[in-house]
């Protein structure tokens, strides 16, 4: 069972096939994941470089919980909420980012490219662009399969900005793949601003539909939303018809790194003042307390779960790598 | 039975396709009434337009393409009817297909075979002519073959589409019209092999794909003159099979290397490294090189006369180097006799199709 299905199994006491504490529950848990991360950075266990997706979790949760076990995912350098939302291996995410051979590349990849083909999380391609051109591929291979499957490629927004975007999109719809095309959009490649990228009166929408895909917006900080926008989508592309998705977010740490960068002065103290109330955890939880499913002590409850839950794999994930320490140690000292 | 290589070729693909059904065939001119110089002609209606098509003219995202359809268990072909055209998806080949099985932890397979054409003559120049293995062949996770001949082309192609990892497959435009007696059947040689074409023991000629043909001919001269060269026809480029090239060398003592493309940091280089490196001492003289220097390709004729590696140069300085000693006037007269060349500029084939093509 995945880990994600562990955590619901371990909650089942609780209300968890509500979908709303379903939700708040995979949030919360790549928020731990990613949290936990940053926190331990310093101690360089994990040794390569991370992009963290704090901030961005509804997007990925919300379009996973539409997607079937068999549908195929490739996502980009910032691939964590993706690998996990699918129900991919924690152990083997953790062991890959020590560069452990327990990891899920064996310790070939990094953090960059996580995969986990059990669960349908076929890759992490870190060249921006280059990941939609192959889950293209992938959702050839399903229509020509028949068996329903789709691929879906989540992207950043600065895939707008590459040449390949465009030929796939066009390989799309000449080609009527089942492909869901899901760009986060937080809004900064790096440091850049959308104002050093884009012409100001851009409208992606009407990109896409120019090359003829169809395209869906919403609000990626609200993960009912995502779920609801992205169901509609993938209804579709299980029909053949290929759908851009594109959700506004916003990513709470650097680009690359443990920290908050908040003091470079990249982002305004306006925008940064926004993400608190952004925060798709806090903007589910007003869901979860109006709809009265379940109370604050239980979300604690389920935090402290998730908590002890993550913080167990963690330390299964160093005590293996501590293995291979000392066998290294020991060669060298021979 | 005798084929042209173009027949060999087509056959490859139709066998190819005929034999698993996750075969699978397009680039620019697939399925359209060209056909790639006649290589796919009446493919897409024996096995439909899902399996054989022409594609939107995007060859990165289309390489990238056949690397999703690969690790989903395909076994894509793609076809670039010009070698040079395959840098626009260059990302795709050495940044993803050639790492993806590294990367996963060889838990998947990337069976995809790249053809591209290599463009030589009638005035294809700096972008329409390049021959690009020994720039494929530097990147790890890459396999390169470069058929000299229509059974190679048949063998090496069904070797390539049947190998679990990617395969660049370097084919030379020259050789379209050449013939050959043999039979094609499923019997699949190793790809990794080479292939003494012509057995000798005064020097070691070493050539891959039209440059074996250039090989056999300065062999026929020396012939002659009762000078047997034993020609090797490396067939793949990477991994090359340094065993038989190694033997033959560690015979003759006189090794030199003809490519079809740059010397400069190139399959000479590579392959002269390794044969000195093992017979240092043993050699009788220094390995010599062929190819083509550091400038891109020429489009004038006349310009391309220096540009690319003649016979008449090539036996004059291996008769100097090796030692052999024979009057370099009744050299040149014999190659003229026995092979003629077609042209002054020397920019067609000097068998087969002369052009325009």
């Amino acid at each position: 069972m995945s880990d994600i299905g562990n955590i619901l199994k371990l909650l089942s006491p609780l209300n968890s096939s509500d979908v709303l504490l379903k939700s708040y529950t995979e949030l919360m848990y790549i928020r731990e994941v990613e949290t936990l991360i940053a926190s331990n950075y310093a101690k360089q266990q994990f040794r390569c470089p991370v992009h963290l997706s704090v901030g961005q979790e509804a997007v990925a949760v919300g379009v996973s919980s539409n997607l079937r076990l068999n549908d195929k995912v490739v996502s980009t350098h910032r691939s964590h909420a993706h690998y996990l939302a699918k129900g991919g291996s924690l152990f083997r995410m953790f062991a890959e980012l020590m560069g452990s051979p327990s990891g899920c590349c064996g310790g070939r990849g990094g953090s960059m490219h996580l995969f986990d083909d059990e669960v349908g999380f076929m890759a992490s391609i870190p060249i921006v662009g280059s990941s939609t051109p192959i889950a293209s591929g992938l959702a050839y291979a399903e229509k020509m399969l028949g068996a329903g499957h789709i691929a879906i490629s989540f992207v950043g927004d600065a895939i707008l900005e590459t040449g390949v975007f465009y030929e796939t999109m066009n390989l799309a719809a000449v080609k009527n793949l089942p492909l869901l095309i899901v760009i986060e959009d937080n809004g900064y490649s790096t440091y850049a601003d959308k104002s050093v990228r884009v012409p100001k009166t851009r409208e992606i929408e009407k990109l896409v539909h120019g090359i003829g895909l169809n395209f869906l917006s919403g609000n990626g900080d609200d993960v009912t939303e995502v779920a609801q926008i992205s169901n509609i989508a993938i209804r579709e592309v299980r029909k053949n018809v290929p759908y851009v998705l594109q959700f506004e977010t916003f990513r709470r740490y650097e680009h690359c790194g443990p920290n908050i960068d908040d003091s470079l002065g990249y982002r305004t103290e306006s925008e940064l003042d926004s993400y608190a109330q952004r925060d798709p955890l806090e903007v589910l939880k007003q869901k979860v307390f109006a709809s009265q499913c379940s109370s604050n002590e239980e979300l604690s409850s389920v935090d402290s779960l998730i908590s002890k839950y993550v913080a167990g794999i963690y330390e299964e994930a160093v005590r293996n790598c501590e293995i291979s320490i000392s066998a290294l140690r020991q060669g060298s000292s021979a | 039975m005798k084929m042209t290589y173009i027949e060999a070729i087509k056959l490859a693909f139709d066998h190819s396709l005929a034999q698993d059904e996750k075969v699978m065939l397009f680039g620019l001119g697939v399925g359209d009434v060209g056909g790639v110089f006649g290589t796919t002609l009446g493919l897409q209606d024996k096995y439909g337009a899902d399996r054989v098509f022409d594609i939107p003219l995007s060859e990165n995202a289309i390489t990238g393409m056949a690397l999703g359809l690969s690790i989903q268990g395909f076994r894509p072909i793609m076809v670039h009817q010009r070698s040079d055209f395959s840098f626009t998806s260059a990302e795709q080949i050495i940044n993803q297909i050639a790492k993806t099985e590294y990367m996963s932890n060889d838990r998947y397979k990337v069976p995809i075979v790249i053809r591209m054409i290599v463009g030589r003559g009638w005035g294809q120049g700096p972008t329409h002519a390049q021959a690009p293995h020994a720039l494929f062949s530097h990147v790890p996770g890459l396999n390169v073959v470069a058929p000299a001949s229509p059974s190679d082309g048949y063998q090496l192609l069904r070797a390539a589409v049947n190998t679990d990892s990617p395969v660049i497959f370097i084919e030379h435009r020259w050789l379209h019209q050449t013939t050959e007696e043999f039979v094609p059947n499923d019997a699949v040689p190793n790809i990794a092999s080479s292939k003494i074409v012509r057995s000798g023991n005064a020097a070691t000629l070493v050539s891959l794909s039209y440059g074996v043909l250039e090989c056999l001919k300065i062999a026929d001269v020396f012939d002659f003159f009762g000078i047997s060269l034993e020609v090797i026809n490396l067939r793949s480029i990477k991994p090359w099979d340094q065993e038989t090239i190694l033997a033959s060398a560690g015979r003759t003592k006189k090794v030199a290397i003809w490519d079809i493309g740059h010397k400069e940091f190139g399959v000479t280089a590579e392959i002269s490294h390794v044969i000195q490196n093992a017979l240092f001492g043993n050699l009788l003289a220094p390995v010599e090189r062929f190819g083509l220097p550091s400038e891109p390709t020429p489009s004038s004729p006349f310009l391309a006369i220096a540009h690319y590696e003649n016979l008449d140069r090539a036996l004059l300085q291996l008769n100097s180097s090796f030692d052999f000693k024979i009057n370099p006037g009744l050299l040149i007269s014999m190659r003229e006799k026995l092979h003629p060349h077609r042209s002054i500029f020397q920019d067609q084939p000097d068998v087969g199709e002369v052009g325009p093509f």
